[in-house]
C-alpha cells in the first residue's frame, strides 16, 4: 500500500471509530486531543490498529506517538 | 419515622414496544412479542423461541466513550430511564443538586464475557478485548453506567436475585425511602436478549419447544404449557418519598404499600408452595391492607409446569376461591427474567391507570390448580386501585409488591 493510501485509510478508520470529523486528523495534530482519548480509549486505538493494520504498538512506545504523523510512520514502518 | 413511598415516573423498553404508550396499546390488544430466531436454531438450541427487540441507536444521545462501556441491557436501561425521568419531571439539574440513588436488577452480562474471552483466545492478547469489556461484563454494568451518565450520588447497587431481581430492587428502594435514608431512587430491571445468556438455560430443557407457533408458546397457567420463552429489555420506575414528591410538584402515580420476601430453602430450580405463600403473606401484612382491596394479581407464572402450579396453589392459599383476577403478562412478553419484577409493575400500573386487565394470553384450558383461580383469557375492562405483583427466582428467592393507585 502506498503511504498516501495508508494515511487515508488510517484517517478514515480512526475518524469512524472515534466519531470525529476526518478533516481534524492532520499529520501535526495531537492524537489524544483530536480523538478525545483517555487511558481507556487509548486501549481501543491500539486494538483497532492491530485489527486493521496488523501492527502491534508496544506499551512502551504508545506514549511517544503523540501526533498522527508519528503514527503514520510507525504503522508504515512496522507493517509486514 | 416511617415515610410513605410513591412512584412518580415509569419508562420501558420492551418487546411490547418502546415507551409507555406503545406498551399500553400492546397490552390492551393482547399482542405477543415472541418470535422464532433462526440463529439460535443454527447454534444448536433446543428451542429457538425468544422475544424480539431492536437495539436502540444511542449515537446522538451518548458519546462514543459512554456507549463503549454499555452492553445491550444497559442501553435498554438508558432508554427506559430517560422516559421514566421525563415522566417524573426530573431533569439533569435536579439530579445534579440532589442525592438520588440507583438500585437496578440485573443478573448477567453474558455476551460481553463471551466476546472478551473469545478475543483473548483468538488474539492471544488481552489488549485486544478493548476498553469496554470489563465495564460491560460485570453484573453491576447497568448501575455503574447509569450512575455515571446521570451523575447520581446516592446508593448505587445492582440487585442480583435471579428472576426476582428487579422486584427486590423496588422493595429495597421502598425500604430505604421509608426509613428516611434516600428521598428518591431510580429503580428497575434490565435483561439482555441474546443466545449467550440463555444457551445454558435452554440446555436444561426449560424452554417451550412449540416452535411452529411462537406466539402461542408462552401460555402461563394453561394445561398444555411446556416451558417458558426467554425475553428481555428494561424497565425503570422512579421511587420517591411522598413528601419529596409533593414538594417538587411531581406527578404522583401510585404508592408502594408493602414488600414481602422469602426464600424457599429448598431446591435450586423447583419451587415449592410454602416460600411464595410466605412472601405473599408478608407483603399483605406489611401493606396493612384487607386482601379484598386488591383488584388484580400479576402473577410470576412463567409457563412452566411446576412453577405455575405451585404459584397457583400459593395464591389460592392466600386469596381463596373468591380472589381477584390473576394473569401473567408473560403470555405476551415471555419471561423477562431480571427485568420482570420492574416491567410487570409497569404493565400492571398501565392496566390500573387505564381501567383494563390484559388477557392471560394462550390460557385455553385450565389445569387442576389454575382452575381454582380467576384467570381471564380475554381482556377485561375493569377499574381497580390496588394490585399485587409476584416475582420468584432460581434458588427459591421470592418477592411480592403491593401497589395502590393515587
Amino acid at each position: 500500500m502506498e503511504k498516501a493510501e495508508l494515511i487515508e485509510k488510517i484517517n478514515s478508520v480512526l475518524a469512524e471509530e472515534f466519531e470525529v470529523e476526518p478533516e481534524t486528523i492532520t499529520p501535526d495534530a495531537d492524537i489524544k486531543q483530536t480523538l478525545q482519548l483517555d487511558s481507556l480509549s487509548l486501549v481501543d486505538m491500539v486494538a483497532l490498529i492491530e485489527n486493521e493494520f496488523k501492527v502491534k504498538i508496544k506499551g512502551s512506545e504508545i506514549s511517544q506517538l503523540k501526533t498522527f504523523g508519528l503514527l503514520y510512520d510507525y504503522i508504515a514502518e512496522h507493517q509486514a | 419515622m416511617s415515610k410513605r413511598v410513591v412512584i412518580t415516573g415509569m419508562g420501558i423498553y420492551s418487546c411490547l414496544g418502546n415507551g409507555l404508550d406503545a406498551v399500553k396499546q400492546s397490552l390492551y390488544d393482547g399482542v405477543s412479542g415472541i418470535i422464532f430466531d433462526q440463529e439460535r436454531k443454527d447454534l444448536g438450541f433446543r428451542s429457538a423461541l425468544t422475544s424480539h427487540l431492536d437495539s436502540p441507536d444511542l449515537r446522538k444521545a451518548l458519546s462514543r466513550t459512554q456507549r463503549a462501556f454499555m452492553p445491550e441491557q444497559a442501553k435498554y436501561a438508558y432508554v427506559a430511564t430517560e422516559e421514566a425521568l421525563k415522566n417524573a419531571k426530573i431533569d439533569q439539574d435536579y439530579l445534579d443538586n440532589h442525592v438520588v440513588g440507583l438500585l437496578y436488577g440485573n443478573d448477567s452480562s453474558a455476551e460481553p464475557v463471551y466476546r472478551s474471552v473469545k478475543a483473548m483466545y483468538d488474539k492471544g492478547d488481552t489488549t485486544m478485548i478493548g476498553s469496554g469489556g470489563i465495564f460491560q461484563s460485570m453484573n453491576s454494568t447497568v448501575s455503574m453506567n447509569l450512575s455515571c451518565i446521570y451523575h447520581l450520588k446516592g446508593i448505587n447497587l445492582t440487585i442480583s436475585g435471579a428472576c426476582a431481581s428487579s422486584s427486590h430492587a423496588i422493595g429495597l428502594a421502598a425500604l430505604l425511602i421509608r426509613n428516611g435514608l434516600q428521598d428518591m431512587v431510580v429503580c428497575g430491571g434490565a435483561q439482555e436478549v441474546n443466545p449467550y445468556v440463555v444457551c445454558s438455560f435452554d440446555g436444561i430443557s426449560a424452554f417451550s419447544t412449540r416452535e411452529s407457533e411462537p406466539t402461542k408458546a408462552s401460555r402461563p397457567f394453561d394445561r398444555d404449557r411446556d416451558g417458558l420463552v426467554p425475553g428481555g429489555g428494561a424497565a425503570t420506575v422512579i421511587v420517591e418519598d411522598y413528601d419529596s414528591a409533593v414538594k417538587r410538584g411531581a406527578p404522583i402515580l401510585a404508592e408502594v404499600l408493602g414488600w414481602g420476601f422469602s426464600s424457599n430453602g429448598d431446591h435450586i430450580s423447583t419451587p415449592n408452595v410454602e416460600g411464595p405463600t410466605a412472601s405473599l403473606e408478608m407483603c399483605i401484612r406489611q401493606s396493612g391492607v384487607d386482601i379484598r382491596e386488591i383488584g388484580y394479581i400479576n402473577a410470576h407464572a412463567t409457563s412452566t409446569h411446576v412453577g405455575d402450579a405451585k404459584e397457583a396453589q400459593a395464591i389460592y392459599n392466600v386469596f381463596g376461591a373468591n380472589g381477584p383476577e390473576v394473569t401473567s403478562t408473560k403470555g405476551q412478553t415471555g419471561h423477562e427474567m431480571w427485568m420482570a419484577g420492574a416491567s410487570e409493575v409497569i404493565y400492571s400500573m398501565l392496566m390500573m391507570k387505564n381501567g383494563f386487565i390484559a388477557p392471560n394470553l394462550n390460557f385455553e384450558n385450565p389445569d387442576e390448580d389454575s382452575a381454582k383461580l380467576n384467570i381471564p383469557a380475554k381482556r377485561i375492562e375493569k377499574r381497580f386501585d390496588m394490585f399485587l405483583s409476584n416475582s420468584f427466582g432460581f434458588g427459591g428467592t421470592n418477592s411480592t409488591l403491593i401497589i395502590k393507585n393515587l
